[in-house]
């Protein structure tokens, strides 16, 4: 277990590929496989809604002041104008300009 | 062409799947400058680094499995990547899952090989149309290819480029998938209302992202909102 690999940047690759892969097509796999019950479809349909609370949510607040400030900035700039593109260079522009005031 | 009888696979769907994740592109570039500069730095050559894009294709999984990346391997160190790849992809399981309703009746032959290049931003564009009534599967099909294909070429300039972005942080790239999320999420929220599952999810995920180390964070709070919606039954449910 311990041997040095030869090619093991390889091996790394391809195992992060595979793991990554399995996750990829697991979960519609599984659910495919359990009856799909009104409750069930019910958390499966806020479950965008979580992931993406859940992802933003710390990221922004671990980002430290240019997150607070950026991760608001994003979505005020998306619900008036609901361009991502737009949205999306407002957020780089705050957050550049946030760290470069040295915060 | 049609995928099933009930839901269609139609060419403009394709088109349109990729024209949602247009506004990724960008993104995808800065990013890929970002994880090509660090695995220049990290000796990958230029070969390994685009096949890892192309057949990995999660940037942030990339970027922390580089982050600790090293010259010699042993079986072990192989072993402890992948695991950090499961633990910051773990998000997938997730997304697979919310996007069964949509295409349980799509043949599995068109699913799986989609889903296996599905990045964050194909599932956000395709289950954003889908809650907006769409349902073509051409959506998922061709935002997901679209944005595979994006994430490979990004990977050219942003190997030999990277080196001019070497402060990521300075432009706010770490935060690129918040800033992308955030961008997906409001009008789903417009539309759907979900504040619920919304404050149960992003509560438990801020509350474990201080108590457990790694991205345990999405997980958990993703689960615990799912959670929320399934067992609070809605007015005039059954």
């Amino acid at each position: 277990m311990s041997g040095e690999l030869h090619n093991g940047h390889l091996y790394a690759i391809a195992a992060m590929a595979v793991v990554t892969l399995l996750l990829r097509i697991g979960g519609y796999w599984i659910i495919g496989r359990v009856p799909l019950t009104a409750r069930l479809r019910r958390g499966l349909e806020a479950l965008p809604v979580a992931i993406f609370a859940a992802s933003v949510l710390p990221l922004a607040i671990k980002g430290g002041p240019a997150g607070w400030i950026a991760g608001p900035v994003v979505a005020a700039t998306m619900y008036l104008s609901g361009k991502e593109i737009l949205a999306l260079a407002a957020g780089i522009a705050a957050a550049s300009f946030v760290r470069g005031m040295g915060f | 062409m049609s995928a099933t009888n009930t839901i269609p696979f139609t060419l403009a769907g394709v088109r349109h799947g990729a024209l949602l994740c247009v506004p990724f592109v960008p993104g995808y570039f800065l990013f890929g400058a970002a994880i090509g500069a660090l695995a220049a730095q990290k000796g990958l050559t230029f070969g390994e680094a685009l096949l890892m894009n192309a057949i990995v294709c999660a940037a942030a999984s990339q970027m922390v499995a580089l982050e600790m990346w090293r010259a010699d391997w042993t079986w072990m160190h192989v072993l402890a990547v992948a695991g950090v790849a499961a633990m910051v992809n773990l998000r997938f399981v997730l997304s697979g899952a919310s996007l069964r309703p949509w295409l349980s009746p799509v043949r599995a032959g068109f699913v799986y090989p989609a889903l296996g290049v599905l990045t964050d931003g194909a599932w956000a564009a395709s289950i954003r149309y889908n809650a907006e009534g769409g349902r073509d599967f051409g959506v998922l099909a061709g935002s997901s290819v679209f944005l595979w294909l994006t994430w490979i070429s990004a990977g050219v300039p942003g190997y030999w480029l990277g080196a001019l972005v070497t402060n990521p942080h300075a432009f706010g790239l770490d935060l690129l998938i918040v800033f992308t999320f955030t961008a997906t999420l409001v009008p789903i929220l417009k539309r759907t209302r979900q504040f619920m599952p919304l404050a149960v999810s992003g509560l438990v995920a801020v509350a474990v992202s201080y108590l457990a180390p790694g991205y345990w964070f999405i997980a958990a709070g993703a689960i615990a909102g799912a959670l929320a919606a399934a067992f609070w039954t809605p007015k005039g449910a059954p």
